[in-house]
């Protein structure tokens, strides 16, 4: 047993130029951005107001900026697994096989887990507290740990590119390929201990954001007028509550497979692979409703904003969204309906898969009843969500084809498949999470995004998914199976090509979101969201200023209906005055710190060392991941005060902005 | 504030959902811990269905009915719970705010504990001893894996239980700590019944074979 394990410099690919040199680019964009941010003077306040921030608001926007960085790099595999199967006709292609199966493997897991998830629970973390009229979530400084758990796991997949490899067995690692006989390197260990440490984070979160919605809310806000994101909200948390433990059970049965000899999937000694593919499945499918939940709950809150009406069949919306809440934990076996559990079986799973599309199509039916009759302002937020209703309900289709048992048959793991859930994930969840951003950015920032390239971006991104996953469909039907590195049919090169061009044209839109951020961030003195409610919202986050003070709201909002803040407007024009000028406490908020980034770097340590079998390593990172939560619990002041004036002076200059908005006298305010 | 609410029988605020709006601090927390504690018990119920998948596959090697003895893990049940109660002990010292009486009825938690583990190690290493460790077959690795779940947590609980009897003697029975302890013996007792469940499902009926 050595020093490092089984680190050594062999475990550095240099015989592959292409992760060392785009690793290399990027960390030396990273080494410029520090220096540039550590020349500039910033680095005090990104650690004092950032990186041990526990406000819910900059731990959410945290979480989006992760989210968005991974793209970039979830996005550059696909590209390389789109330019490969373009050239890859009847030659080798560029990539060699034990490369391309990594760039698959990583692709699926980063989009998933990295892009997806954070992106949602950072839209989640943002909007509920303001939306329940609260002043942070129930366990603030949890909140910080669960951020910076999700970062670290984030970090690990990230070093397997120069360290080591990657998981060369798909995205979800079945065995008995992903078990130490067949998989022998640090691929499936980088995979199984990213997803262990960042699962914590999202279980903790997840337990977090259940709490706050059960049990904190502003006064009069009970369940029947929550805002629709923050009902969805609930039910997607509820999803990780019950689901994210079994990830966690089967990564850890298959860890004790490869670390200690045990046998619960091996092909030998009795294991059952298909216990494995069950396992995970019980979780993966819940896994895709707590990703799609949240959209649902953006698309709700947009379409009836920007349609100026209350959303339609508040009541049935609710419930739709709890029937897919549990219909979800029962149709997991439609993942693996060749598994060969009988007619009768794969009969059950089929009929439940079906009957899911049934709330669903309850909340397409009423998001198209709450555009009828209203009058509809076609911002780019709005594009994204009609866009989403038509690519949602041809992917819901696609989905309920593949329901069908004798159908699923044909189609298994074929393009078909790959077709299906990127439309279902590209057209709900990412246009959602793309959506989401647009909306609540101004709250996040202060300012809001250009819309002429948040437009063009729109539609570069729904032009380059039909041509980039049409083809797909086509090809699966035509026969060809996922994860191929080369092929030698002709007839399936066009499409190929087409599909190809298609990436590109995604690429285009993600330049134009790059430039959206550019272009309103330099242009952001001219956007100035001075009102706070920039697009005449209904919910609550929108009667605090943009961006919100750390308090959220200097007294918590008095909920007298559905549509609070809608209410609350409507009534301070009719009484052409706003609510009476209440009295000012001093407000106790929780205190920064950095407990969530240190515990965070200790797990990524014994993340690392437990890959690369680093024993002693191991030992100090859970040591100082204890040490650190000690330290934490140890401390005398948990809270600071933020004096009555401070209070009282930032919520008259919100009073003054809403009475400008509302074009209200100047005594309209007291 | 004008009563512009319709509120034909004068119940003011209380007619009104969520008339206080946010739960006080101690609610808060103990339900949050509440639901960790239900997504730890989908934790076991995966290993518990792993075993229950897994108990015939012996791999030609030996079964429950020729491994188990009832004398030991009925001890090891017995430790467990005079463990819980001590700890429900130390939760009404933390009531009378006695520190003494806390401090020896969470020693004593522990101290049971601790015993039941050490029957555990002494179980587990007997059945490695007899080539029967978890690398035998598929039914010991499923096994090995659901006791000794609850045993990583029981040892876990018990790094947990010496931090906050320090923290509780070094900073008193403040109300933060008090949540804590309500949060420790939460996790205590949840334990107790994960182990009534493998007691039952794992030795008792593993025993008849």
């Amino acid at each position: 047993m050595s020093f490092t394990g089984k680190l050594g410099w062999d475990s550095i690919p240099f015989h592959e130029p292409l992760p060392l040199v785009s690793a290399g680019v990027i960390g030396l964009v990273l080494l410029g951005v520090f220096i540039w941010v550590w020349r500039r003077g910033h680095l005090p306040y990104i650690w004092s107001e950032w990186i041990t921030s526990v406000d819910h608001k900059r731990i959410g926007v945290m979480y989006c900026l992760l989210a968005g960085v991974m793209l970039l790099r979830g996005f550059s595999d696909a590209l390389l697994m789109r330019s490969q199967q373009a050239i890859a006709y009847g030659n080798e292609g560029y990539l060699p096989p034990d490369h391309y199966d990594q760039i698959f493997s990583a692709h699926g897991t980063i989009m998933i887990f990295f892009v997806a998830m954070p992106f949602m629970i950072g839209l989640m973390n943002f909007v509920v507290p303001l939306q329940l009229g609260v002043r942070d979530v129930a366990f603030p400084t949890l909140n910080s740990v669960s951020f910076w758990l999700t970062a670290s796991g984030a970090l690990l997949i990230n070093m397997s590119l120069v360290i080591g490899e990657f998981a060369k067995t798909g995205w979800l690692v079945y065995p008995p390929l992903s078990e130490l006989r067949f998989s022998p390197g640090v691929g499936v260990d980088y995979y199984l201990w990213a997803l262990q440490i960042s699962g914590m984070g999202t279980l903790l979160s997840g337990v977090n954001l259940v709490t706050t919605i059960l049990k904190m809310r502003a006064p009069g806000m009970g369940y029947s007028r929550m805002p629709m994101f923050t009902w969805t909200s609930l039910a997607s948390n509820l999803l990780i509550v019950a689901a994210f433990p079994v990830l966690t059970a089967v990564l850890g049965m298959l860890i004790l497979d490869r670390y200690l000899g045990f046998h619960f999937f091996t092909p030998e000694a009795g294991g059952n692979q298909m216990m494995f593919v069950n396992l995970i499945w019980a979780w993966g499918h819940p896994e895709v409703y707590i990703l799609i939940l949240p959209a649902f709950g953006v698309f709700s809150e947009i379409i009836s904003t920007f349609s100026s009406k209350p959303l339609f069949g508040y009541r049935s919306m609710v419930i739709a969204t709890m029937v897919i809440c549990i219909l979800s934990f029962m149709v997991w076996l439609h993942h693996f309906f060749t598994m060969g559990a009988g007619a009768d079986v794969n009969g059950f799973f089929g009929i439940t898969t079906m009957i899911i599309a049934v709330p669903t199509g309850v909340k397409v039916f009423n998001w198209l009843f709450t555009m009828y009759g209203g009058r509809i302002r076609y911002t780019s937020m709005m594009l994204w969500s009609i866009g989403f209703i038509v690519t949602f309900v041809i992917g819901g289709m696609t989905g309920v084809m593949l329901a069908v048992p004798p159908a699923d048959f044909v189609l298994h793991n074929s393009l078909f498949l790959v077709a299906h859930f990127h439309n279902v994930i590209i057209g709900g969840v990412l246009f959602g999470a793309f959506a989401g951003f647009t909306f609540w950015f101004p709250k996040m920032f202060g300012f809001t995004l250009d819309e002429t390239w948040g437009k063009r971006a729109f539609w570069l991104w729904i032009s380059g998914f039909y041509v980039a996953f049409m083809p797909l469909y086509v090809l699966g039907l035509m026969g060809m199976t996922r994860r191929m590195q080369h092929y030698d049919v002709p007839g399936w090169h066009p499409w190929l090509l087409v599909a190809g061009v298609g990436a590109l044209l995604i690429a285009a839109g993600i330049a134009c979101q790059v430039m959206m951020l550019y272009v309103s961030i330099k242009t952001r003195k001219d956007r100035i969201d001075e009102s706070g409610d920039p697009w005449d919202g209904r919910t609550l986050e929108w009667i605090t200023t943009s961006p919100p003070p750390a308090f959220n709201f200097a007294v918590l909002p008095d909920v007298k209906g559905e549509e609070a803040y809608w209410g609350i407007k409507a009534k301070a024009r009719e009484n052409r005055a706003l609510s009476d000028r209440p009295d000012y406490e001093p407000i106790e908020m929780p205190r920064n710190s950095p407990t969530g980034i240190v515990a965070a770097f200790f797990a990524t340590a014994m993340g690392f060392a437990l890959i690369w079998h680093i024993w002693w390593l191991v030992i100090l990172g859970f040591f100082g991941a204890w040490g650190t939560f000690i330290v934490f619990a140890w401390r005398d002041k948990a809270e600071y005060e933020i004096p009555v004036e401070e209070v009282e002076r930032l919520d008259q200059a919100r009073r003054r902005s809403k009475a400008t908005l509302l074009d209200l006298p100047e005594e309209a305010l007291s | 504030m004008t009563a512009q609410t319709h509120d034909p029988n004068k119940l003011g605020r209380s007619a009104e959902p969520n008339p206080d709006g946010p739960a006080p601090k101690r609610v808060v927390v103990s339900y949050g811990f509440w639901i960790f504690l239900l997504s730890d018990f989908i934790l076991f119920a995966c290993f518990f269905a792993g075993y229950a998948v897994l108990k015939d596959a012996t791999a030609g090697g030996p079964s429950g009915k020729d491994l188990f003895e009832l004398k030991l893990v009925e001890t090891e049940t017995v430790l467990l719970l005079l463990s819980s109660f001590a700890c429900g002990l130390a939760g009404i010292a933390t009531l009378a705010r006695d520190m003494r009486w806390f401090q020896i009825a969470m020693a004593a938690t522990g101290l049971l504990g601790a015993g039941f583990l050490a029957l555990e190690a002494y179980e587990f290493l007997h059945l490695i001893g007899e080539g029967a460790g978890p690398g035998r077959s598929a039914f010991l690795s499923a096994f090995f894996a659901l006791v000794g779940c609850h045993g990583l947590h029981v040892l876990l609980g018990m790094l947990w239980l010496t931090t906050i009897m320090a923290q509780a003697w070094a900073k008193g029975l403040r109300e933060d700590i008090l949540r804590r302890i309500l949060c420790f013996s939460l996790f205590w007792h949840a334990l107790d019944i994960i182990w009534v469940a493998l007691f039952t499902m794992v030795y008792l009926m593993g025993v008849r074979g």
